[in-house]
C-alpha cells in the first residue's frame, strides 16, 4: 500500500489540480484533482450526472475551466483548444459514438493521421509523387491500426454500416491513430451486451500491450471497472467522493451509499 | 429635428410590418424548425385578395381584410399539408428547397392570374392624418394604424400563447418535439395551427404594407419577406419578442439610412448591421445560446 | 489487403470528365454542321458557368456541409473584376491574354473576398450561416450597383453618387456607371473556353475531395467535435473549402462578364434568387455528388428555355416539378415506398431461382 503514496514525480503523466466549472449557477465539476501515472489504467466512476463526462470535456478543451490547471507530461495545457490538446497528446472517444459516418472505415482512421502524413494543397490538386507516396503510406499505416482491432477487412465500408460494437472499436482505433500519450474512453461499454463487453475488455488489454498506452476510463458499470482498473476516482454531484486503489474504493461505504442511495 | 421624428415614426411603422411578418417566420421556425421561404409570398396573396375584394367585388375594407385573413390562413394550412408535412423528418435543406419551390409557385401563379402589370392599391385606411408640433410633423393614418395593429397583434399573440392550451402546446413542441409527442400533444395539429396563425398574420401584414406602399405585383412579398426573415434572425429566431424588436429596429434603421445616407445603400446597411450583431451575439438579440451536448 | 477505393474514385472522375468532353464534341459538331438552334448556341457558355457555380457550391454545401445562400455574390465580384480589367489594362492586350489575366484576377479577388467574408461567416452555424451569406450576397450586389468608377491620367476614381462626382479629367473614361453597369464589353468568351474552365474546376474540386484536405473537410461535416478531438482544425478546413468555392465562382463570373456586352449588378443577375437557383441545381443533382451538379445545372438551364412556348406557365411548371421532385426524393414516406418497390422487384427476380431450389 505504502508505495502508492511515494509516487515518483517523473512517473506522473497527467496532473489535474482543483478543476471547476459551473453552468448557470450549477457547479458541474467542483475542485476536481487527480494524477495519473504513465502506463496506468485509471477509472473515473460515479452515478449518472456526477460530472464524469464534464471532466472529459474539460480535459479535452471542449469546455474551458473556471478554475484549476491541467498539466500533461510536464506541460500546462489548461485553456487550450481541443485541436491543440490533441496535438499535445490527449485523444478520446465519446459516450454517444461520434464517427465520420459518411466516410469509409479506412478514411476515419486516415483523417486521424492527418497531422502526421502531411502534404500541401497543390500536392492534392496536382496529384504529385509526394501525394501518391504519402497516400500509400497512409493506407498502410491506417490498415495496420485497423488490423489490431480486426477491422481491416471492413476498411472500405462506410463507418455507419458497422455494427455497434465495431463502431466503438473504430472510435478507439481512430483516437489511437493520433498517437496520444493518454487516451480517454467515455463509457466504452455503454449499450453493449455481456459478450461485447468481454470483447471490449480484451481490446482494452490489447491497447495497453500493443501501444503501451495510459488510459483514463469512465464507467458507471462498477463490475467492468473492478475487473480492469488499477486506481479509481469516484465522482458524486461534481465533487470527488473518494479515490485510491480499486478494491479499497469499491468497498468504501460512502461509495456504496452514493450508488445505492440511502 | 421634426424631420428626424417623422423619419423615425415612419421607420417604426415599416418596422411594425416587418415585425408582423417576422412573427410568422419565427413561430414557424421555432415550432417546425424550418425556414419558410414562401412566407413573404403569402403577404402578396393577402394584398391581391384585398385588392380584388375592394375594387372588383366592391366590399367594404373590413370585409376585404377578413377575407384576406381567411384566404391566407387556408392557404398556409394547404401549403403545409401538401408540401411540408410529407417532409417531416427529412433534411432541413430539402424542406428549404421545397419552400423555395412553393415561393416560385405562388409568384408565378399570381403572375398568370393577375398579369405582369403592377396594380395600384387603394389604402384601406381612411382616417385623418395626425399633425403634431403645430403641423411640423405629419403622421399619416396608415402609419398610425400600422403601429396600433402591430401592438395589438403582439398583445393578442402573447396572450394566446401563454393563456390557451394550443399556445402552451406550441411552446412545448418548440422546446422538444419528441417530449411533446410523449406528453400526448398532437404535433401535426400544432404545426398546422402555427402555419395558420403565421399566414393569417402575413395577410394582415400584406394589407398594411400595400396601404403604406401602394403598388402590388407578384413579387411584392419577396423583399419584405427576406427583410422580415433578417429581422427574425436579428432578434433571435424562434423568439417572439425577438421578432418584434428585430422588426422594429430593422424598419427604423432602414428608414433612417434611406433618409440620411443613401436610399440605394439602405439594404446593405441593414444587412451589414445584421452581420455585426450576429458576430457579437451569434443567436441574435434575444435568442438562446444553444450549446451542443458532447 | 487490396484497396479498391482509389480505382473507384478514378473511374468516377474519368466518367465525369468524359461526359463533359463528349457533350463538348457533340455540340461543337452540331454547331459546325448547322444542326443547332440559335437558342441553344446562345446558351452554351451559360451552361459552363452555371455548372461551375453548381460544382463550387456543392463543395460548400455538400462536401463542407454549410448552407450558403450568397454564392451569386462571388460570381458578381468575379464578373466585375474581369470586366473592369477588360475595359482598362486588358483593352490593350490581345484577346487570349486579356482573358487569361482576367480569369486569374477574378479567381484571386473572389478568393480574397471569400476569405474576408469567411472569417465572420464560418463562426456561425446552420440557418444563421445561411442568412449571413445571403446578407453578404445582397450587400455585394447592392454596393456594386451604386458604384461609379472611372480612370483618367491621374489614376482611378470612385464615387457613390454619380459620374460627375468622379471629377474625371477630359481624358478620363467612366467604366462603371452605377446601376447602368459596364457597357461595350469585348464579349470574347467561347464555348471552348467555358469547357476548359469547367474541366479545370472539376479537376480541382474532385482531386481536393480525394485528398487529405477533402477527407478533413468531410470529417468536420460529419462530426465537428470528433474531428477536433483528433486534431483537425475545423475553422482552417472550412475556410479552405469556402475560399476555393468562392474562387471558382469568381472565375464563373469572369466567364459570365465576357459573354455579355453589358454587365449590370441587378437582382436578376446576382441577387439571392440567383444564389438560390444555384442551390437548387446542387440539391436536385444530389448533395455532395459533383458530377450530378453538372448534369442538374445543364438540364435545369436548358429546360426552362426549351419550354419558352409555354409562356407564363413555364415557371409555374418549374415550381411544381421542383416541389414534386423534392417530395419524391426526400419525403420519408416516398423513400420507404421506393425501397418497398425495389424490394418487390428484386423478390420477383429472385423467385424463379428460389423455385428451382425447391
Amino acid at each position: 500500500m505504502s508505495d502508492n503514496f511515494s509516487i515518483n514525480r517523473e512517473d506522473i503523466l497527467l496532473s489535474v489540480e482543483n478543476l471547476s466549472i459551473s453552468f448557470g449557477g450549477l457547479k458541474a465539476v467542483d475542485g476536481f484533482s487527480m494524477s495519473i501515472r504513465r502506463g496506468e489504467l485509471y477509472g473515473l466512476i460515479g452515478p449518472n450526472g456526477a460530472g464524469k463526462t464534464t471532466v472529459f470535456n474539460l480535459l479535452t478543451g471542449v469546455y474551458k475551466p473556471d478554475t484549476g490547471s491541467i498539466v500533461l507530461d510536464g506541460k500546462n495545457i489548461t485553456g487550450k483548444k481541443t485541436t491543440e490538446i490533441n496535438h499535445e497528446g490527449i485523444a478520446r472517444t465519446f459516450q454517444n459514438i461520434r464517427l465520420f459516418n459518411n466516410l469509409s472505415v479506412l478514411d476515419n482512421v486516415k483523417a486521424a493521421l492527418d497531422e502526421r502524413y502531411t502534404y500541401g494543397l497543390l500536392d492534392s490538386i496536382f496529384r504529385t509523387p509526394k501525394f501518391r507516396r504519402m497516400e500509400r503510406e497512409l493506407d498502410e499505416k491506417a490498415l495496420s491500426i485497423l488490423k489490431v482491432f480486426d477491422l481491416d477487412k471492413l476498411a472500405e465500408y462506410k463507418a455507419s454500416q458497422l455494427p455497434y460494437g465495431q463502431q466503438r472499436k473504430l472510435e478507439i482505433a481512430r483516437a489511437l491513430a493520433t498517437e496520444p500519450k493518454l487516451i480517454l474512453l467515455d463509457e466504452p461499454a455503454a449499450g453493449m451486451n455481456p459478450q461485447e463487453t468481454a470483447e471490449l475488455m480484451d481490446t482494452i488489454a490489447l491497447i495497453r500491450k500493443e501501444f503501451s498506452m495510459t488510459i483514463l476510463l469512465i464507467e458507471h458499470d462498477m463490475k467492468l471497472v473492478s475487473g480492469i482498473c488499477e486506481r479509481l476516482t469516484v465522482l458524486n454531484f461534481g465533487q470527488i467522493l473518494t479515490e485510491g486503489e480499486t478494491r479499497t474504493v469499491l468497498n468504501d461505504p460512502e461509495v456504496i451509499k452514493a450508488y445505492l442511495g440511502d | 429635428m421634426s424631420s428626424f421624428i417623422s423619419f423615425l415614426i415612419n421607420g417604426i411603422s415599416l418596422g411594425s410590418v416587418y415585425a408582423i411578418i417576422a412573427l410568422g417566420y419565427t413561430m414557424v421556425y421555432g415550432i417546425a424548425k424550418m425556414l419558410n421561404f414562401a412566407h413573404g409570398d403569402v403577404i402578396m396573396v393577402g394584398g391581391y385578395v384585398v385588392f380584388l375584394a375592394t375594387s372588383i367585388l366592391g366590399l367594404p375594407a373590413w370585409a376585404a381584410i377578413l377575407m384576406a385573413v381567411v384566404v391566407c390562413t387556408l392557404l398556409g394550412i394547404t401549403i403545409e399539408r401538401i408540401a411540408y408535412k410529407p417532409l417531416r423528418g427529412a433534411s432541413s435543406l430539402s424542406v428549404l428547397i421545397t419552400a423555395i419551390g412553393v415561393s416560385y409557385f405562388l409568384q408565378n401563379a399570381a403572375l398568370i392570374l393577375f398579369g405582369a402589370d403592377t396594380k395600384s392599391f387603394n389604402s384601406v385606411v381612411n382616417l385623418p392624418s395626425l399633425k403634431l408640433m403645430d403641423g411640423a410633423i405629419t403622421i399619416s393614418d396608415e402609419t398610425l394604424v400600422t403601429i396600433v395593429v402591430c401592438i395589438l397583434v403582439m398583445v393578442l399573440l402573447t396572450a394566446f400563447i401563454n393563456k390557451t392550451k394550443t399556445g402552451q402546446a406550441m411552446l412545448a413542441v418548440s422546446a422538444d418535439r419528441g417530449a411533446a409527442t410523449l406528453m400526448g400533444i398532437n404535433v401535426n395539429k400544432t404545426i398546422a395551427v402555427t402555419f395558420a396563425i403565421g399566414s393569417g398574420l402575413a395577410a394582415i401584414a400584406g394589407v398594411l404594407l400595400c396601404s403604406s406602399y401602394p403598388v402590388l405585383s407578384s413579387t411584392t412579398g419577396s423583399m419584405p419577406g427576406i427583410k422580415a426573415f433578417t429581422a427574425a434572425v436579428f432578434g433571435g429566431i424562434g423568439s417572439i419578442p425577438g421578432a418584434m424588436i428585430g422588426g422594429l429596429l430593422l424598419g427604423i434603421i432602414e428608414n433612417l439610412s434611406k433618409a440620411y445616407i443613401s436610399s440605394q445603400l439602405s439594404d446593405p446597411i441593414v444587412f451589414g448591421i445584421l452581420i455585426i450583431v450576429l458576430l457579437f451575439k451569434p443567436s441574435g438579440l434575444m435568442g438562446k445560446q444553444i450549446q451542443e451536448k458532447v | 489487403m487490396k484497396l479498391k477505393y482509389r480505382k473507384r474514385a478514378l473511374r468516377y472522375n474519368l466518367i465525369t470528365y468524359g461526359m463533359v468532353i463528349f457533350f463538348y464534341v457533340l455540340w461543337e459538331i452540331m454547331m459546325n454542321t448547322g444542326n443547332m438552334s440559335s437558342l441553344m448556341k446562345g446558351m452554351l457558355v451559360s451552361l459552363c458557368y452555371y455548372s461551375m457555380l453548381a460544382v463550387s457550391l456543392n463543395l460548400v454545401v455538400g462536401i463542407s456541409g454549410e448552407l450558403s445562400l450568397g454564392h451569386a455574390g462571388f460570381m458578381c465580384i468575379g464578373a466585375f473584376t474581369g470586366a473592369i480589367f477588360a475595359m482598362t489594362i486588358g483593352a490593350a492586350l490581345p484577346g487570349w491574354l486579356e482573358l487569361l489575366i482576367a480569369i486569374i484576377l477574378g479567381a484571386l479577388v473572389s478568393a480574397a473576398f471569400g476569405f474576408l467574408i469567411g472569417i465572420p461567416v464560418l463562426r456561425l452555424r446552420g440557418d444563421y450561416l445561411a442568412i449571413v451569406t445571403l446578407a453578404f450576397g445582397e450587400i455585394i450586389k447592392n454596393v456594386i450597383n451604386v458604384v461609379y468608377f472611372g480612370i483618367d491620367s491621374r489614376g482611378p476614381h470612385i464615387s457613390f453618387k454619380d459620374s460627375l462626382s468622379l471629377g474625371l479629367e477630359p481624358d478620363g473614361v467612366t467604366i462603371i456607371k452605377g446601376a447602368q453597369g459596364i457597357s461595350r464589353l469585348p464579349r470574347n468568351a467561347t464555348f471552348t473556353l467555358g469547357i476548359i474552365l469547367l474541366l479545370i474546376s472539376l479537376f480541382i474540386v474532385l482531386n481536393l475531395i480525394n485528398s487529405r484536405h477533402g477527407r478533413a473537410i468531410m470529417a468536420i461535416r460529419d462530426n465537428r467535435i470528433a474531428a477536433e478531438s483528433i486534431g483537425i482544425s475545423a475553422s482552417k478546413y472550412k475556410m479552405l473549402a469556402f475560399v476555393i468555392a468562392s474562387s471558382i465562382a469568381g472565375v464563373a463570373g469572369v466567364l459570365y462578364s465576357h459573354n455579355l456586352s453589358t454587365l449590370q449588378s441587378t437582382s436578376a443577375n446576382f441577387g439571392y434568387n440567383q444564389s438560390i437557383m444555384i442551390l437548387v441545381f446542387v440539391v436536385l443533382g444530389g448533395i455532395g455528388n459533383i458530377r450530378n451538379s453538372v448534369i442538374a445545372a445543364t438540364i435545369l438551364t436548358i429546360l426552362p428555355e426549351k419550354l419558352r412556348f409555354l409562356d407564363d406557365y413555364r415557371m409555374l411548371i418549374y415550381a411544381v416539378v421542383l416541389i414534386a421532385m423534392m417530395l419524391f426524393n426526400s419525403a420519408p414516406s416516398a423513400i420507404e415506398f421506393r425501397a418497398r418497390m425495389a424490394a418487390k422487384f428484386a423478390r420477383r427476380k429472385n423467385s424463379a431461382e428460389v423455385d428451382d431450389e425447391r
